[in-house]
């Protein structure tokens, strides 16, 4: 048993013993779990992939006159009006129907990358904020805050997606061939964080983490934490499970690690670096960062007819390259950026190694059980 | 061989039969993968001409006799790789496997002989960084 202060003792002192993912798991290939508990101190785990529910807070500084700014856009994009006098929500998914191909993620990397964004609002006008119009441009150095904040990244494992009627399906999973001429993946496998801790004994409100970059923290359980969906015999839930809501300062961060992006015919979205340290304080830890490709599955889902099950598949299998599906060998590609993730677990176990990085203990654990409730309609008869 | 070539015809060339000829007087066989032409406009076919050497020689000399550019498609497809992510999103939608991704380093790589410049990858591409001359 190791305890969070005597690891970051060890990191102070430049001793601790940092992996990454990957490599943990071919090291478990010769060492007991135990014998691995002893010997590494932190596993590096990380991830690059299309995280649509992300987005930045902003707030603008005060114009003279001031204005109370009610309706806004970011170079044409409608963002949030919503919050107080001059701060703003965009969402990464944020855009204007006209231009489907740009939007609220493409404006976060123009700030990250210290662009110029036109800034024009409106308001109503009131006694203290008489000012009702304004057009003006701002980046990431003009402004007060610019903060990074996801509500739901990081998925724990997500679906195979196939499509096996004779049209072409263009899906947030990727452009979908017909008749099974192609299958797509969205994991980083062995090195996705929430598969390296599956039950988040480490990974709460407070962990300090790799975000785009930069450093952040987890702030709660993401949005959609399910903790009901079916574990397999290596303890890795089946399908897309827990999740985690992160924050980081954005004019921290580099487009290497934060990029905004479109799915055809599907919308805009974000691709977000995340690594996550994970201490090996046990066996227990030991044992789970160990897994490996071919222990974690997934099931392979019918996008072409709205979600069929088609069967389950592993990492490893995913990774060479063909999966057999009803019987037809079908070609696989990932979606989400392996090389981008091994280059994030590889600074993250730097940063560590170089003493510049300590471990959080969290300071409230995630929820231990909760499942996820549809939206039903029902008739509406009240009046508001 | 086997050669693929984007054929650009110009105004007055479409409404002669070149690839009739082509065959009938030189024996290629032409293989269409794409067609982008008009009769009395210019346009664009992107063929696979199989024959061997010399009889390919004098076909592509008959083409560019008649006014047709004749290009090498491996020059047509291209991406930014300095803005590459490594994604893999345009490997899965590329089923003439020219755009290929896995071990040992999951870097995109991108073999033009096998492209046949059917633009899904321009489609799926998250981040737009392909182009294409053909057709465009």
């Amino acid at each position: 048993m190791k305890t969070y202060a005597e690891i970051n003792e060890k990191i102070k002192k430049g001793t601790a013993v940092v992996l990454t993912a990957e490599e943990v798991s071919e090291l478990s290939k010769s060492l007991t779990p135990k014998e691995i508990a002893q010997k590494v101190d932190v596993v590096t785990t990380a991830t690059f992939g299309a995280m649509c529910s992300s987005g930045a807070f902003l707030n603008f500084g005060h114009a003279t006159p001031p204005i109370r700014m009610e309706k806004i856009e970011l170079n044409g994009v409608r963002v949030s009006g919503g919050l107080a006098a001059v701060d703003t929500y965009v969402g990464a998914t944020d855009c204007d129907p006209a231009v489907p191909a740009y939007g609220g993620a493409h404006i976060i990397e123009d700030l990250v990358n210290g662009k110029d964004v036109v800034l024009e609002a409106w308001g109503k006008g009131t006694d203290c904020y008489p000012r009702k119009h304004i057009k003006t441009v701002i980046n990431k150095e003009s402004i007060n805050e610019a903060i990074l904040y996801n509500p739901r990244n990081c998925y724990q494992n997500y679906n195979v997606a196939t499509n096996t009627t004779d049209q072409i399906k263009y899906t947030y999973m990727g452009t979908l061939l017909p008749k099974l001429r192609n299958a797509s993946y969205s994991s980083a496998g062995e090195l996705s964080p929430l598969l390296n801790d599956p039950e988040c004994r480490t990974i709460g409100l407070g962990t300090h983490i790799f975000l785009c970059g930069t450093d952040g923290y987890v702030t709660w359980n993401g949005t959609q934490f399910n903790t009901s969906k079916p574990v397999n015999d290596y303890g890795i839930p089946i399908g897309n499970a827990r999740t985690i809501a992160v924050i980081g300062d954005l004019k921290q961060m580099s487009s290497r690690y934060l990029r905004g992006a479109y799915i055809e015919k599907y919308g805009v979205t974000m691709y977000v670096g995340i690594g996550i340290p994970i201490p090996v304080l046990d066996e227990d830890l030991a044992h789970r960062v160990s897994i490996r490709n071919e222990q974690i599955e997934t099931n392979i889902v019918d996008y072409g007819t709205g979600g069929q099950l088609l069967g389950r598949t592993n990492y490893a299998a995913l990774h060479s390259g063909s999966i057999e599906i009803n019987g037809h060998k079908v070609r696989t590609a990932p979606l989400s950026s392996l090389a981008r993730a091994r280059e994030i677990a590889r600074l993250l176990k730097e940063w560590i190694g170089k003493g510049d990085f300590l471990l959080t203990e969290p300071v409230r654990p995630m929820p231990a059980s909760a499942s996820l409730k549809s939206l039903e309609e029902l008739p509406v008869s009240h009046k508001f | 061989m086997i050669k693929k070539v984007v054929l650009s015809f110009p105004v007055d060339a479409t409404d002669r039969s070149l690839t009739y000829d082509l065959v009938k007087i030189y024996d290629i066989r032409i293989n269409i993968l794409k067609a982008e032409i008009q009769a009395g406009k210019s346009g664009n076919l992107l063929v696979e001409l199989e024959a061997d050497e010399e009889r390919m020689q004098q076909g592509i000399a008959y083409l560019e006799e008649c006014g047709v550019t004749v290009s090498p498609v491996s020059s047509k497809v291209s991406y930014d790789e300095s803005l590459c992510i490594d994604c893999g999103n345009c490997v899965s939608a590329c089923f003439s496997h020219a755009l290929t991704i896995g071990e040992p380093d999951w870097k995109l790589h991108f073999n033009p002989e096998k492209c046949i410049a059917c633009k899904l990858c321009l489609k799926s591409c998250p981040l737009k960084l392909f182009r294409i001359e053909f057709a465009e």
